[in-house]
């Protein structure tokens, strides 16, 4: 994508990336059956940076594991990028992680034992990615998340913002159409979250990388363009950030 | 994707080179004690294969039996043979080599100062091609030799080494007792046989010579037979067998008195006795290996469990079940392999140690080590899918989760 599309023109061309048709998601049966999504509608088009805020129990990391093709919608339809992925079975859901999708977590889960650069190879691996592009391509992806010098260093000696940065390098290497970040900036202080974000916010910004992030933080919130509260399984408010930019 | 697995299982190896090393290590001494046993049962049998053969292996031996108990204790003899029965095999048996009537007679042999007892065999050129003698110096009989009976001798090494010890003994004189009896010849060495009898301990004449000269009758007391190449000793058994009870006048329904020994018989008694034995032994030793491979198993479950996180990242990243489940089947077989590849080594070393102290000789079996290796990777891959399985099937928000 064209880096300088960006900002008002994604408005005005607005393409949906993800649709969710009165999605609902049931875990259980019966009487224990748990409804953790009651009909949820939501579009997101390409070039968004969406906050999801919402207590816990709201259902937004449900909504964030059938975003991410980890899960499946009980009912309802999930359209990815125009195309029907609610019925997909696990393995193409698993190419579709592998070819679209880039997730950040909160507790970084990076590879033990394992250079910075061997974690950012790691989704290009699955790629079938001949080795020297791999590691020109993961190289790349570190600096872009300022961790040039820092390759063979493994995450054990790694600060958390760093190993957040690897996490981050790892998810945008495939330039993948999303990037899905679970509570990104939940187990760091201050400072180092607003460096992840301003780093989110280059992303989006700069990469046109499209952004679902879900936080607990109204300040972390504040960095996105579009922020949706979930309340018992729906959604409670979905409104345009004006504080962003 | 498969090299990327192999490299990632070799990576995983090194991780952790001392679990590796105690998973392994079942296999291993299962390989090594497999090929091992094999390669020294091998070794064996060729031991017993080799010294038979040393005998003549088409080799059949008619003797006269021992009669039958009579109602007192009493013993008959069954009669000996006689020049005829040689000529009539000779003539009416198709596919033998050659045959030789053999008669024998322990006796005295004196050169000069120096005397040694030993056996007198007489019979003819046939005994040479039958038991598969060859002279090292001088010359077999000669016609006339044979028919006359003409006192010369052609003497085993072990008799020539007692009484000239380094000097030539050819046209020279010994005497057997009382006869002289000139030298003109001399056998090559053969050795110990497998039952620790001298070979070369005796001293050939002509069949005439012996009958007339020494025994003082006609006795042929064996008959020596070598079939064809090819051509069956069971059946020249048979058509022996045929033969004798004629010219003997036995009736049917009563037993030979005379019996057939085939070498062939022998050789495969005593070669299939080690062979059961080996197989015994490698089939005890490759029990070993099975243990080896459910070491394997256990410490891939763990490490299943113990990397249940990283499987969830592999999976959010995108990793198909298949290839969640290849990596760690590969890492399975690359453990087990090396295990083998070990174990090969090490029953390398021990069988060529053990075989010299066992005096057998050290034959390198390249099938028992490819088939022990291929079954090493093949327990690699049995007891590596199950905990392979079992990490494929995580669901990924769990493994994510999973603490």
């Amino acid at each position: 994508m064209n880096p300088r599309v960006s900002g008002i023109t994604t408005v005005l061309t607005a393409r949906p990336l993800i649709e969710l048709k009165d999605v609902s998601k049931v875990y259980g049966q019966g009487h224990a059956a748990m409804k953790a999504l009651r009909g949820v509608d939501l579009r997101i088009d390409e070039g968004e940076f969406v906050a999801v805020m919402g207590p816990s129990g709201s259902g937004k990391s449900t909504c964030m594991n059938i975003l991410g093709c980890l899960d499946t919608p009980t009912n309802g339809s999930y359209l990815f990028k125009g195309v029907e992925a609610e019925n997909l079975s696990r393995n193409q859901r698993a190419l579709l992680r592998r070819h679209y999708l880039g997730f950040v977590f909160q507790g970084y889960n990076l590879l033990n034992r394992t250079s910075a650069l061997e974690n950012v190879e790691l989704p290009l691996i699955y790629r079938g990615m001949p080795a020297g592009e791999r590691q020109a391509r993961a190289r790349k992806s570190l600096e872009a998340v300022g961790l040039k010098g820092w390759e063979t260093h493994t995450p054990g000696e790694l600060s958390g913002g760093q190993q957040q940065r690897v996490a981050i390098a790892r998810a945008i290497v495939t330039e993948p159409a999303v990037l899905l970040a679970d509570e990104p900036t939940g187990n760091l202080d201050s400072a180092r979250s607003r460096e992840i974000m301003e780093l989110l916010r280059a992303l989006n910004h700069k990469q046109s990388i499209s952004i679902v992030m879900v936080t607990h933080e109204l300040d972390m919130a504040a960095y996105a363009t579009r922020i949706v509260r979930f309340m018992d399984g729906r959604i409670e408010t979905d409104e345009q950030n004006g504080e962003a930019d | 994707m498969l090299w990327n697995a192999f490299l990632l299982a070799l990576r995983e190896v090194r991780r952790n080179v001392m679990r590796s090393f105690l998973t392994i290590l079942g296999i291993v001494i299962g390989v090594a004690a497999v090929i091992t046993m094999v390669t020294l049962g091998n070794g064996a049998t060729a031991k017993v294969t080799e010294q038979i053969s040393s005998l003549g292996t088409n080799l059949l031996e008619l003797r006269p039996g021992q009669g039958h108990r009579g109602p007192g204790g009493t013993r008959s003899t069954a009669d000996m043979f006689e020049i005829d029965d040689v000529q009539a095999i000779d003539r009416e048996i198709s596919g033998l080599a050659a045959v030789a009537p053999v008669a024998g007679q322990s006796s005295q042999v004196i050169y000069g100062n120096k005397n040694w007892s030993t056996t007198v065999t007489g019979s003819s050129n046939a005994y040479l091609k039958v038991r598969n003698w060859t002279l090292d110096i001088g010359r077999e009989f000669t016609e006339g030799e044979l028919r006359s009976g003409k006192a010369v001798c052609i003497l085993g090494n072990t008799v020539r080494k007692e009484l000239f010890s380094g000097q030539d003994p050819l046209d020279v004189t010994i005497r057997l007792e009382k006869l002289s009896c000139k030298v003109i010849g001399v056998f090559k060495s053969k050795g110990q046989s497998s039952f620790g009898m001298d070979q070369d301990d005796f001293v050939l004449v002509p069949l005439r010579m012996l009958q007339r000269r020494i025994a003082g009758n006609t006795d042929v007391s064996a008959i020596s037979i070598s079939a064809r190449d090819g051509i069956s000793t069971q059946k020249i058994e048979q058509d022996i067998e045929r033969l004798m009870r004629e010219r003997r006048r036995i009736l049917p329904g009563k037993d030979d008195d005379f019996h057939v020994r085939n070498m062939e018989e022998l050789v495969s008694i005593l070669t299939g006795t080690t062979k059961v034995l080996t197989g015994l032994l490698g089939a005890v030793a490759a029990v070993s290996l099975l243990v080896g491979g459910i070491g394997i198993m256990n410490i891939m479950l763990v490490s299943v469990t113990e990397r249940t996180r990283e499987i969830g990242i592999r999976m959010a990243i995108g990793a198909m079940e298949r290839e969640v489940l290849m990596q760690f089947l590969v890492e399975a077989v690359v453990l087990s392999s090396f295990g083998g590849l070990f174990g090969i080594a090490l029953a390398l070393a021990a069988s060529v140690w053990l075989a010299a102290i066992l005096q057998v000789p050290f034959i390198f079996n390249p099938g028992i080590v490819g088939v022990a290796f291929l079954f090493s990777a093949a327990v690699g891959v049995i007891f590596g899918f199950f905990p392979a399985q079992k990490a494929a099937r995580l669901d990924p928000i769990d493994a994510l989760r999973y603490e």
